[in-house]
């Protein structure tokens, strides 16, 4: 799909080097933190008396970290990488890019002394305090000014699907974000938010699902769609598939933020809506997660060999499964079970880990190779960390699930009298053997970032080293 | 170049893929349709509890069992038409209220230890539901809520009703350290509370920032100036403790529900 130039473009990959380091400390940092909240609720003692890291104000670092630390570093490291690669052009302004480097990092160190000071707005996922909200809307409108100039000095006739991927996210998160965090300051510490209720609650899920579906989707799909044919040496199976994904997924995506709200103070009409449209979006997620499985046919030998296509594919297959399991649970006579439980904590993770995370490594892996010019310090290190993320996931989720569906069981459980079999807190100490096997998964999934630091570090040290040897050689 | 003339895909995404602006403009359409869709109505249409300006909140009528209108009088208080005139007369079943000053003050830290991720505080249709915490929630309830703290997530149980349903005293043990009273429970302790006196700077420019809210704001019928200014004196001497029991105190008895009638639609 790109061009072919006769003369080499020189890009700019110095920010997009530091995204990519940032991005795997990010990852260490924030499912460290995930790991020590899940073990606050296996464990209470853990949290300690201490105000600051009590469980109630650590998750939203948790959450903030993966998704906005991890995942934002991530997005803008192969951001800028893709729009470069594709469009066969420096950035438009490698000074902004530096800019919503050093603000991005501004804001996420922002997150860290604010979160465990309980500067809390009140809504999941867009907990920071309002002055942080106002940072993060001008290094991400930065961020897609560039991103869209970039393109607009393209060397190619053609846009990469990638970027539109990457554009119609950044579109939609600029929706988002400033229409969800409007909000009346009282003090530098508090605000509260203009709506109210059922407004507030639909325009908080607008958000929150589509954090996901554009976010942790959308951007990533981006990545999905670059990365895959890069790595595995073919042509996207189908490019009109991709296309097709791409319309059909910003349309429909936008709605199912409603099915959040099934059975609850709003009007029912909007929930079944949000359901509908989440069953319809089987389809495209699947046509898009077949299209980049397909894109491996003929090379499947591949990965035998090649630990990064592991990743590229496992990522995949968990797409396919969280898009299964998010339109089942948006049925409604499934979600009167689901909701409130742990399923939904199954279900996120289920994207965040199997499919989110593992797309972002073997991107990672793969832009360390080329960003460096060189070979993995350890390819065996990278199968480690790839099976260690593979079971850590996998038993992270499956103790989700069980737990979920159980909780929503014994809820709704009647004896012969006609009464409620359970208290609720029979419920919570039913949960304890499933919380401690999630702290564990999620422990076993840490240590895979902990690999992958380790190898990235030796990998840059090793290439600087070859570079200063280089150098000398050239200089004498 | 030399896939100048070739196209990928279609005759038409062939034009919106040479054309940044094209696919800049044709994204932020496709994007916006589905919220505008959603979520504009619900401050238009009746059943949302969006009541500003309007006593009968874009026309919502909850019918009794004889198919009569039942007052929104009746679920939202109106110190107009009330016989009971200010917050501190304000009795259980006279309608939903906006937080006393305490009440507010508790809500606050609330928010800030992120309660409402483990809390819900809305209650299904469902029997189990109402057995296990009472009728079901109504849009009215959380109308002035903003910064909605419906909660995603039951860790805990939910607390839409749990006013009333403790004694202080309970609760006060309970927040302070939860194992005490519950042995299961996985909550942390909240001791710390207890030591921390209420912010009553905070607590009076939060009260104002609530009346001037451009979406359901709390009447200035009710907040009145008096009530603003009488604020610091009523939480002088009060616990952050005491400012979070009052707040969970203050849950779910507003509304006087008529068992069978239908508040959904």
């Amino acid at each position: 799909m790109e061009a072919t130039n006769a003369t080499p473009v020189k890009y700019d990959m110095d920010v997009v080097r530091w995204f990519t380091i940032m991005a795997v400390i990010y990852a260490v940092v924030g499912t460290f933190i995930g790991v020590y909240v899940a073990s606050e609720l296996a464990w209470p003692f853990l949290n300690f008396d201490i105000p600051e890291i009590t469980f109630g104000r650590l998750r939203p670092l948790h959450t903030n970290a993966v998704i906005f630390a991890f995942g934002g570093c991530v997005l803008m490291a192969t951001g800028y990488y893709i729009v470069q690669r594709t469009c066969a052009t420096k950035l438009w302004s490698n000074s902004l890019a530096w800019f919503t480097f050093i603000g991005w990092n501004l804001i996420i160190v922002s997150a860290v002394i604010a979160l465990p000071l309980g500067l809390s707005q009140g809504k999941e996922y867009a907990e920071l305090p309002w002055w942080c909200d106002i940072m993060i809307a001008i290094v991400w409108v930065s961020y897609g000014f560039n991103y869209f100039m970039t393109v607009g000095i393209r060397k190619t006739s053609h846009i990469y699907v990638s970027n539109f991927f990457t554009g119609g996210m950044i579109v939609m998160i600029t929706y988002l974000h400033v229409v969800n965090s409007l909000a009346i300051p009282v003090d530098w510490a508090t605000s509260y938010s203009i709506y109210s209720g059922v407004q507030d609650a639909m325009i908080q899920w607008w958000w929150g699902h589509n954090a996901v579906g554009f976010y942790l989707t959308g951007g990533f799909l981006g990545i999905m769609y670059y990365f895959i044919p890069k790595q595995a040496q073919r042509p996207i199976f189908s490019y009109r598939l991709s296309v097709l994904h791409f319309w059909t997924l910003s349309f429909g995506y936008v709605w199912l933020g409603a099915h959040h709200l099934q059975y609850t103070a709003l009007p029912d009409w909007t929930g079944s809506l949000g359901a509908a449209i989440s069953l319809a979006m089987i389809i495209p997620s699947w046509g898009g997660a077949m299209n980049g499985m397909m894109t491996l046919s003929g090379a499947w030998d591949k990965l035998r060999t090649d630990y990064i296509l592991r990743f590229l594919v496992t990522a995949m297959a968990f797409y396919a499964m969280s898009t299964f399991d998010g339109p089942v649970m948006a049925i409604k006579s499934v979600n009167s079970l689901s909701h409130y439980t742990d399923w939904t904590v199954g279900h996120v993770h289920a994207g965040a880990l199997g499919w989110m995370a593992m797309i972002s490594f073997g991107a990672l892996y793969h832009m360390v190779k080329k960003l460096w010019n060189t070979e993995m310090y350890s390819e065996k290190l990278v199968n480690i960390h790839f099976w260690v993320a593979l079971i850590g996931a996998t038993t992270y989720v499956v103790a989700m699930w069980v737990s979920g569906i159980m909780q929503g069981l014994m809820w709704r459980d009647y004896d012969e009298f006609g009464t409620l079999s359970y208290t609720f807190v029979e419920s919570v100490s039913a949960m304890h053997p499933y919380y401690v096997m999630r702290a564990v998964g999620g422990a076993i999934f840490n240590l895979g970032t902990w690999i992958m630091l380790y190898n990235v570090v030796m990998t840059v040290r090793q290439a600087n080293a070859v570079r200063g040897v280089n150098a000398v050689a050239a200089k004498a | 170049m030399s896939d100048h003339d070739q196209i990928y895909s279609t005759k038409l995404q062939d034009k919106i893929e040479r054309s940044t602006l094209l696919m800049f403009v044709l994204t932020a359409i496709t994007v916006a349709i589905g919220g505008i869709v959603e979520i504009v109505p619900l401050f238009y249409l009746p059943n949302t509890a969006m009541c500003q300006n309007d006593p009968t909140c874009n026309g919502t009528t909850h019918k009794d069992l004889q198919g009569n209108a039942i007052p929104m009088d009746k679920i939202i208080w109106n110190p107009a038409t009330s016989i009971h005139k200010t917050l501190d007369d304000w009795q259980p079943g006279d309608g939903v209220r906006p937080y006393k000053p305490l009440e507010l003050a508790g809500r606050y830290v609330f928010i800030r230890e992120g309660c409402f991720l483990c809390h819900s505080q809305m209650i299904r249709p469902f029997r189990d539901e109402k057995d296990r915490y009472g009728h079901y929630s109504i849009a009215e309830e959380s109308m002035y809520d903003h910064t909605y703290q419906w909660g995603s997530k039951r860790t805990g149980p939910d607390i839409a009703r749990v006013g009333g349903k403790y004694s202080d005293e309970w609760h006060r043990k309970h927040l302070k350290y939860p194992r005490d009273v519950v042995p299961e429970s996985v909550m942390p302790n909240f001791f710390f509370l207890e030591n921390a006196p209420v912010d009553a700077v905070k607590l009076t420019k939060t009260m104002k920032v609530m009346t001037q809210m451009p979406f359901n704001p709390v009447p200035k019928t009710i907040y009145t100036d008096a009530v603003i200014a009488g604020a610091a004196k009523e939480v002088e001497g009060k616990t952050e403790m005491d400012s979070v029991i009052a707040f969970l105190q203050s849950l779910g008895n507003h509304v006087k529900f008529e068992e069978g009638v239908n508040y959904r639609d």
